[in-house]
């Protein structure tokens, strides 16, 4: 979309609604909504101007200036640029109208800024803590609430070695452990929250000895977290009649490790590391979204060589994802272990080729800004060049042959977790979920970053919205990649990999910056704000494994318990991310 | 086989070499218990995926016998550690430990599940899964590579092999207690602590009285 057309729409906006006024604060774009307005605002946004996708909301904490915003990243799912919008209100009493009504995807997001930010959602279906437990002292992402191992507002920590001998944070701890407990507490008179409000979700069950409840079939059901086949610590409270289930609720946290607080301390650079290890299979496009948001902020750009060095990581990334996704989902349907060998197998060979770039098998650490960490090592290109032009189509085209015809498989997968294109939209599913449901949504393709412009490849879409397709479009990608990477091949020119000299503190100025990228399991997207100092103000991840669980409900519902495995398996979910 | 757990000194007629063996009840004990751990399959994040990794062709660590990998804590022998141990999921893993069968050992894999690891600082993270339930074998690393953790296997079945039946912990008189389940509070509770968190509530709502009434004069 050309520049004017969005000029004309904002100005189409503005007198459509006269309250809302333009961000005009250094650095920052989008409009500023009264929270009264807000939910017609986004409900005319959608119907009216297009913007059908929320992509992103998220809290922050202004808290110098005494109030909370809420950020929302709105998109449009035929492509081209976002529309961000925002409320603003009282710190001390933060109140907003959810959106869940109208954008279902919302749901997690509330829940999430509820749970850490402390900013309630008014008329949100199911508003409690979704990544920490009821009950839990205060709301962490608070600019003043402080951890139990608090040492500074920024890194690095001076405490560590006055005169120099380190200190370990333990030792400053009363109990030696990580913990802090509010004053006067005491846990004997402590009733334990029991888990009451975890089965609220999905509907009351009636006890008492009735009739009624004793022709009732319906029981609750708990998968997780420590279960084979939730992929990690992930947890399902299932709602069943017989066999079918009636509600599903997701029960996430079990992973949470603070990565927005601990992010928010760290410097710009620290936090590379730190993003490896959200989406742990593939710590390399995850990179490419953190560096795109810091990049805009700082205006800068990688030179040619590392474009196209990024392009060939991230694509090689893809592939090791989908296939262990593949893998895995055959784990879920019964094929125990074999086709997860097959798809190791190749993983292994690129993981090769992650570690001698960047020195470490899955955390690799290798974007940096306005560049890459280090250029392709002596023989590594040609190791790239071998396998895509000569190993892993076949290996894909074996895997086709095996599987997609399998009797067993197309039983288990073909019509269950069915997702229409309006639900995925609506729920703000991303990635293949979106694009097995008909949406070619693409954000290479979409919206695009990099030089992903100047390849040639198809964004790979399917029509039913089954585990099925959700299986097939894995396969589609991983050979639209392959076509990529063979691009990449051909054209990569000599050359510097980092613009100007590598910094360890880099200068970033005030404002804020969504940068998003199209990462395997979907669309990944960096929100950071920045005052200007070497720490970011706010550090926020959409994870698209955590917004995609929102449609879990909606594709399991009708389908036998035995399925939820397999669905789950299909969304293809990793618990780094979803619980950062 | 009977090269392995033969005791040197005695002399076998040539005749039963490969058929019989002469060795001690510690050592065939051992020898027996070391080649047949059975894992529990259970990953908290990261690491667990270099778990798999160790399972699959590559590294294989079914060469030590130890691919059988268990869902369910009854039939496990080791609970590989291999994730960060956040306070939502110590309560589970605690319970996990005391569901498993004696004898019974942990591996705590990665910087993580040793210590808090990168992610030590946060608020929701337990800095080392050893402040709960007891650790064997510790294997550094961010996460370890499938090499590094066949390595602390190994040197888990060295542990093994020098146990001696006379004083493991599982054949002493009296049971052997199960580790208390810590709670989520306002923030996670270790039962052995109470007498403890009392005090220390105490003494901070004293100091948070204190400091408004400084104020005021």
């Amino acid at each position: 979309m050309s520049e004017e057309v969005l000029v004309e729409e904002k100005t189409e906006l503005e007198e459509r609604f006269p309250e809302i006024s333009r961000d005009d604060r250094k650095g920052y774009e989008g409009f500023i909504v009264p929270t009264e307005k807000l939910v017609e605002f986004a409900s005319v946004l959608r119907d009216e101007f297009g913007y059908d996708f929320l992509s992103s909301v998220t809290g922050v904490d202004y808290l110098p200036e005494d109030r909370m915003e809420v950020v929302y990243h709105a998109y449009q799912t035929t492509g081209g640029p976002g529309l961000f919008y925002k409320v603003q209100v009282d710190r001390d009493d933060p109140v907003v109208p959810s959106l869940t009504p109208v954008f279902p995807g919302a749901n997690l997001q509330e829940r999430e800024a509820w749970d850490l930010m402390g900013i309630r959602f008014e008329d949100h279906p199911n508003l409690k803590r979704v990544l920490l437990w009821e009950g839990f002292e205060g709301h962490p992402l608070r600019k003043d609430w402080r951890e139990p191992f608090y040492e500074g507002d920024g890194k690095p920590f001076k405490s560590r070695w006055p005169g120099g001998e380190v200190i370990r944070a333990e030792d400053s701890n009363p109990f030696n452990k990580n913990v802090d407990y509010p004053g006067g507490f005491d846990p004997e008179q402590w009733t334990p929250a029991n888990e009451t409000a975890v089965y609220a979700g999905v509907g009351r069950l009636d006890h008492a000895v009735s009739e009624t409840a004793l022709s009732n079939d319906q029981i609750i059901v708990n998968l997780g977290p420590q279960h084979p086949s939730t992929h990690g610590v992930f947890r399902m409270v299932v709602r069943l009649e017989g066999e079918t289930v009636v509600a599903l609720e997701p029960v996430m946290g079990y992973l949470h490790r603070n990565h927005e607080k601990i992010g928010e301390r760290n410097t710009y650079l620290m936090n590379i590391p730190f993003t490896d290890r959200l989406d742990y299979f593939n710590s390399m496009s995850n990179n490419f979204g953190y560096v795109l948001a810091v990049e805009k902020l700082m205006g800068v750009k990688p030179p040619e060589r590392a474009e196209y060095i990024r392009v060939m990581m991230a694509e090689l990334t893809r592939i090791v994802n989908h296939l262990t996704a593949i893998g895995f989902l055959l784990n879920d349907l019964g094929a125990f272990f074999t086709p997860l060998l097959y798809a190791f197998k190749e993983r292994e060979l690129i993981l090769d080729i992650f570690e001698a770039v960047s020195g470490s098998r899955m955390m690799c650490n290798y974007y940096r800004f306005a560049g890459v960490a280090r250029d392709l090592p002596e023989g590594v290109f040609e190791q790239v060049k071998n396998l895509v032009l000569h190993r892993l189509s076949g290996q894909v085209d074996d895997l086709d042959t095996f599987l997609t015809d399998n009797e067993i498989v197309r039983a288990r997968t073909m019509g269950i977790g069915v997702l229409t294109a309006e639900e995925a939209i609506a729920h703000s599913a991303v990635g293949p979920v979106l694009r097995a449901s008909g949406v070619p949504y693409d954000v290479r393709r979409a919206d695009p970053y990099g030089i992903y412009d100047r390849f040639e490849f198809d964004v790979a879409v399917r029509y039913h919205g089954d585990i099925y397709d959700r299986y097939l479009i894995r396969l589609d990608e991983i050979r639209q990649s392959i076509r990529i990477l063979e691009q990449v091949i051909q054209d990569i020119p000599d050359g510097p990999i980092q613009e100007g000299k590598p910094q360890y503190q880099v200068r970033v100025p005030a404002g804020e910056a969504y940068g998003r990228v199209e990462g395997p399991k979907g669309e990944l997207g960096f929100y950071v704000v920045s005052n200007g100092k070497p720490n970011p103000w706010r550090y926020h991840v959409r994870a698209p494994s955590f917004i995609n669980l929102s449609a879990l409900d909606v594709m399991c519902k009708n389908y036998k318990i035995a399925d939820v495995v397999s669905i789950l398996g299909s969304i293809d979910i990793v618990l780094g991310e979803t619980d950062r | 086989m009977t090269e392995e757990v033969n005791i040197p000194g005695y002399d076998i007629p040539p005749e039963m070499e490969g058929q019989v063996t002469i060795t001690a009840l510690d050592k065939i004990y051992n020898w027996s218990r070391r080649n047949s751990i059975w894992p529990m399959m259970f990953g908290l994040a990261c690491c667990g995926i270099e778990m798999i990794c160790a399972a699959t062709s590559r590294y294989d660590f079914s060469r030590f016998g130890m691919e059988v990998m268990r869902p369910s804590p009854r039939q496990s022998d080791l609970m590989i550690v291999s994730g960060t141990v956040t306070k939502k999921m110590i309560p589970q893993i605690v319970r996990l430990y005391n569901q498993m069968p004696e004898p019974k050992y942990v591996l705590a894999m990665g910087a993580c599940a040793s210590g808090g690891g990168p992610f030590k600082e946060g608020y929701s993270v337990v800095d080392g899964v050893d402040k709960f339930i007891p650790v064997d074998v510790y294997v550094p690393g961010c996460p370890p590579t499938p090499q590094a953790l066949i390595h602390g296997l190994i040197t888990l079945q060295k542990k093994i092999d020098k146990q001696s039946i006379k004083n493991v912990r599982w054949y002493s008189k009296d049971p052997v207690e199960p580790i208390p389940i810590p709670l989520l509070g306002p923030d996670l509770m270790d039962p052995r602590d109470y007498a403890l968190i009392k005090q220390y509530g105490t003494e901070k709502l004293a100091e948070d009285q204190q400091v408004p009434a400084a104020e005021e004069a």
